[in-house]
């Protein structure tokens, strides 16, 4: 890129990367403030003359307080943590067999097998959400964390077995010949040499798999209905907004704090996170 | 001499499998079908299986806890002359071709911005990312807050900014026109993220050699990106363009949240609409009706875009 003057590098890189970074990351600024502003400075209009929106001179952790202890927003989170990783753990199992089996051998409709799996990745959630409420009923897995940590590998397998079956491809075959030539059986080459070589392969699938189970909200919004077996996102839509009255401390608190487990997974795999995005669609 | 022997001989023996089960995994044929069955009983029974499903529902006229019988295409026929649905389908079209266009501009925007080096970059990769990692719902809720009519801390920059006056009361999410833009910026908001870290993955791959080729041939900035990095870009573009399309699409969450499909049904999508028929009034067979209605318009796009992408492929 050949320099150009000062005030070109001001208007073609600076100024369009701050626009896009206040426009990208505000709303987290506004969720951190509103969550620790007490309600009297909360609950003023962005007319009056004393509105100072950006910060506050009396935080307080009364939100937090509240949300923890007169709501049942701890349940939520447990529920949501056990159903996200035993949804990842199902989804990473069906996903290492599938992807292994469609990227290395060879059988009857390995072809048309495939390309189903990659039908079922495109299909949305919101399309099967009503004929899937009627089975979970008749399967009597209806209100239980079972509804959703069975039916939440449906779109996270296909993931999976897509992102992994790329990670099989660029291991070299040579490596499972030299094993099976030591004596190892076809399982035993698979399970002890080549899925050690996928682990980032395998991270990657389950940080971006945990991430989608903890978003996903259709789902769980249809299948479950009392409130102890709510998830994080259904528990806020529904049980923070008492009839048409809005605790937005509360409710940011919670959005805040619902988010963590998430950003905190991202923040110590950020790289395998983004080799998944990549991993995705580059098919 | 000892060891020597006894490794050379160990390398020659062939263990074979003992047991029916070991033989069979050892042959190719039934290891694969074995790995991949619990991935087919699963995607059967709550993919396959709801399909079908879906769309016996559909042509029955069943409701929460009342079985009921063939009723033919009569629900596909109520939908055609019900104009909140007509509405949900202009609704979401012009959400989805807003929506992704506008996402794909910007985020192709940032990939090019990202694309330098320069300080903090791995940094700020990091963090834009967050609003897609960030669950929808309580993001959304965020926004929605920042939209309140009394309280929207955006009327209260564009007022400070001179842009507005306090006599303007710009309710973000209670006018029809303003409600779709409110529900269309954060669509926006939650997905340039992911096609800014996509498209710049693929920059990544394009050799800087033939930018300094075009340079050299004279190609200017516009002219560079026009014929050469545009051209390299567009596989990538097409799959991401793809997802997008049917994500937004069957998008449920952020209307359900910001307006709950309102004022007047105006930001009304199939999702949201099938929702509120299937489970909010319990008419199970007009629910399923409505989102099966998604499925030719999504196999269309799907189809048209892999023709597409092969073309792209293979030129």
């Amino acid at each position: 890129m050949i320099e150009g003057a000062r005030w070109r590098r001001w208007s073609f890189f600076y100024v369009p990367v701050t626009a896009f970074v206040i426009f990208l990351l505000f709303p987290f600024y506004w969720m951190l403030v509103t969550a620790i502003r007490p309600d009297r400075e909360l609950y003023k209009p962005w007319s009056s003359p004393l509105y100072q929106p950006f910060w506050t001179l009396h935080p307080t952790f009364q939100h937090v307080h509240d949300l923890l202890t007169q709501t049942l927003f701890s349940t939520w989170m447990l529920n949501t943590m056990i159903i996200s990783i035993a949804a990842t753990l199902i989804s990473l199992f069906c996903g290492l067999f599938a992807g292994y089996a469609l990227s290395r051998l060879k059988f009857p409709f390995a072809g048309s097998i495939g390309t189903g799996i990659f039908i079922t990745y495109l299909v949305p959630q919101t399309l099967l959400f009503i004929p899937l409420s009627d089975i979970i009923r008749n399967f009597h897995l209806g209100d239980t964390p079972w509804a959703l940590i069975l039916t939440y590998p449906t779109f996270l397998v296909p993931f999976c077995t897509w992102l992994l079956m790329g990670y099989f491809k660029s291991i070299p075959k040579e490596l499972e010949e030299c094993a099976r030539i030591d004596g190892a059986t076809r399982w035993k080459a698979m399970l002890f040499i080549v899925f050690p070589v996928a682990l980032p392969g395998i991270l990657s699938a389950g940080i971006f798999a945990f991430t989608l189970s903890w978003n996903e909200f259709i789902y769980a919004l249809v299948f479950l209905s009392s409130p102890t077996e709510k998830t994080v996102s259904v528990g806020v839509t529904s049980d923070l907004v008492r009839g048409d009255v809005f605790y937005w401390g509360q409710l940011m608190a919670g959005a805040l704090l619902g988010s963590i487990p998430v950003a905190f997974v991202y923040s110590f795999f950020v790289e395998h996170y983004v080799s998944g995005i990549t991993g995705s669609v580059k098919g | 001499m000892s060891l020597l022997s006894a490794a050379s001989s160990r390398a020659y023996v062939v263990r074979r499998p003992r047991g029916p089960i070991g033989r069979m995994l050892e042959d190719e044929r039934w290891l694969g079908l074995a790995l991949l069955a619990p991935t087919i009983i699963l995607l059967g029974l709550f993919v396959a299986y709801p399909f079908v499903k879906g769309i016996e529902l559909a042509v029955t006229n069943t409701t929460v806890g009342q079985p009921g019988h063939f009723v033919g295409l009569q629900n596909f026929v109520a939908l055609w002359h019900d104009d909140i649905f007509r509405m949900a389908v202009w609704n979401t079209c012009l959400y989805t071709v807003v929506a992704t266009t506008t996402k794909l501009a910007l985020g192709l925007w940032l990939a090019l911005l990202l694309n330098r080096s320069f300080r903090g970059k791995a940094f700020m990769r990091a963090f834009i990312l967050l609003p897609f990692i960030i669950p929808t719902v309580l993001s959304t809720f965020a926004w929605k807050w920042m939209f309140d009519p009394t309280f929207s801390v955006i009327n209260y920059v564009l007022l400070h900014l001179h842009l507005i006056t306090v006599a303007d009361r710009i309710n973000w999410l209670g006018e029809p026109v303003l409600a779709m833009v409110s529900v269309i910026i954060v669509n926006v908001w939650r997905g340039v993220p992911f096609f800014a870290i996509s498209l710049l993955a693929g920059l990544q791959t394009i050799s800087p050699e033939l930018h300094e080729a075009a340079a050299i041939d004279g190609a200017r900035a516009w002219a560079r990106f026009r014929h050469v990095t545009w051209p390299l870009l567009l596989p990538v573009t097409m799959v991401i363009m793809l997802f997008s399309v049917i994500q937004t699409f069957a998008d449920f969450q952020l209307v359900y949240v910001l307006t709950g499909g309102g004022p007047a049904n105006t930001t009304q999508l199939f999702a949201t609409y099938a929702y509120q028929i299937g489970i909010g009034t319990g008419l199970l067979s007009q629910g399923a009706a409505i989102s099966l209605a998604i499925f030719p318009i999504l196999l269309l796009v799907v189809i048209v875009q892999l023709v597409y992408i092969r073309r792209v492929e293979t030129v």
